[in-house]
């Protein structure tokens, strides 16, 4: 039975995201089994992985404290398929001005930065629309205008590698997704039957391998 | 566009929902578990458990109501109830909430909101104030008064400097209960919500006193409220958070729909 990783590196609520992929694999009768670790060994084996997060940027230190930063490297690089939610998709960047100090994958080029200063509330906390810019197969079949749920204070650039733009104060990376390495700015875990879809297609996806 | 949510708000004696008049009263409205899940079946954007035990005992019981709770929950979840420390919303959060509020325990020590928000981040801290207007005072809004221990108590601060201290000490919401509307059916306290949201730069829940479609109209309005919470008018079927957005919708309320 195939294994998908959700890496446990001490940040946040694991279990909300774990349960959300344990009902689709078992909705959709897909032969994967959903694991909490923060074992690099795990990792490295894994045939899937989700890189949760909330909280701080800082967190992801730990990544590279527990080896699990070359884990996580190795398994990208045999085509596994990788999505990143939240601060997890933020560190497939090259670093955030929220810890710059702390280096983040750089499997995207960019960084990420704050909201510009505005009347709006920052935190962006609530419902917010995507706007879907090209064929996505993580969002295959979610409707323009569909509303997922957002709670961050740091975001990453649109750029090419952009899959969805959501707009708060700005436009910003609601999804991103090159090759096997996929991430949303959004909880999805926490979005209703949109973002319970979204998994569905990170688990039914083949990969590149 | 970001949307203005419903939250649907749960009572909770232990581990049954309840409702009262301004705290008083209770009254049996269902198990937990299956609440949350009907409302967010029927398009609430959000979920609050609000546990007004407060005994020793019943922190087990919540523990376990949270757990049930969460289970099958796919929306964002807030408990509250009793949380005196960090410990306290460890638990809570590995039972499956995502964000806990805390009211009188912050009060006694406001620090509280530093370490929670240091473990967990600022999404994750909700600081709930009741708020009560003066009304002997020279500006009842400015002036509005701060109780603790579910309404009983004078905290001796004033609402709209609490609500800044709490944002400056790292809380990610402020979930502002209106106690004279409280249960009232009279609509919000759109002044004194309004006067909260325009002195933080975190969104604020209005609570207490929805009754109608308009009066959720104007505390997004008038009452600048990002967020609006309600318990009585979704109890015992009369109307749903998916009945109440497509309103707000024609109202020119930006919501989300379809849910």
């Amino acid at each position: 039975m195939e294994r998908c990783v959700v890496i446990d590196y001490g940040s946040g609520n694991l279990r909300s995201a774990a349960k959300a992929f344990e009902r689709m694999a078992r909705e959709l009768n897909l032969a994967i089994e959903i694991a909490v670790s923060g074992d690099a060994g795990t990792v490295r084996a894994a045939g899937r992985i989700v890189l949760p997060g909330v909280g701080h940027f800082a967190a992801t230190e730990r990544l590279d404290a527990t080896g699990l930063t070359g884990a996580i490297r190795a398994a990208i690089g045999r085509g596994v398929p990788f999505l990143g939610i939240c601060v997890g998709m933020q560190w497939l960047y090259a670093g955030s001005s929220e810890a710059p100090e702390q280096p983040g994958l750089g499997h995207f080029a960019e960084s990420c930065a704050r909201f510009s200063e505005s009347t709006e509330k920052i935190p962006h906390v609530g419902w917010n629309s995507l706007e879907i810019r090209h064929d996505s197969r993580l969002l295959a079949g979610v409707e323009p205008g569909e509303h997922v749920y957002f709670t961050h204070s740091f975001k990453a650039p649109v750029t090419a590698d952009t899959a969805a733009i959501t707009h708060y104060i700005e436009p910003f990376a609601a999804a991103v997704e090159r090759d096997n390495v996929m991430g949303v700015q959004f909880h999805p875990e926490k979005s209703s039957a949109t973002g319970l879809k979204i998994l569905a297609n990170f688990l039914k996806w083949e990969g590149t391998r | 566009m970001i949307t203005k949510r419903i939250i649907a708000c749960l009572d909770c004696h232990d581990g049954r929902v309840v409702k009262g008049v301004q705290f008083v009263d209770l009254i049996d409205a269902g198990d937990p578990a299956t609440q949350a899940a009907r409302h967010a079946r029927e398009g609430a954007d959000e979920i609050v458990l609000l546990d007004i035990t407060a005994t020793h005992e019943g922190r087990q019981t919540l523990l376990d109501t949270v757990r049930r709770t969460a289970h099958e929950l796919f929306v964002p979840f807030c408990v509250g109830g009793g949380i005196r420390s960090a410990d306290d919303a460890a638990q809570v959060f590995e039972a499956g909430a995502d964000k806990v509020s805390v009211n009188s325990a912050a009060l006694a020590n406001p620090m509280l909101i530093d370490n929670i928000g240091r473990s967990f981040g600022a999404q994750a801290v909700v600081v709930a104030v009741d708020a009560r207007r003066d009304p002997n005072a020279a500006d009842p809004v400015r002036d509005a008064q701060v109780f603790v221990q579910g309404g009983r108590k004078l905290a001796g601060r004033r609402v709209v400097e609490w609500a800044r201290e709490a944002e400056q000490r790292g809380a990610g919401e402020i979930l502002l209960t209106s106690m004279n509307a409280d249960g009232m059916r009279t609509g919000f306290d759109c002044e004194l919500t309004g006067a909260v949201s325009e002195a933080v730069g975190i969104p604020v829940i209005a609570s207490g006193g929805a009754g109608t479609v308009e009066h959720f109209v104007d505390v997004f309005g008038r009452g600048k409220a990002d967020a609006a919470l309600a318990a009585s008018i979704f109890h015992f079927g009369v109307s749903s958070a998916r009945a109440l957005k497509q309103e707000l919708a024609k109202a020119g309320v930006s919501v989300r729909l379809p849910c």
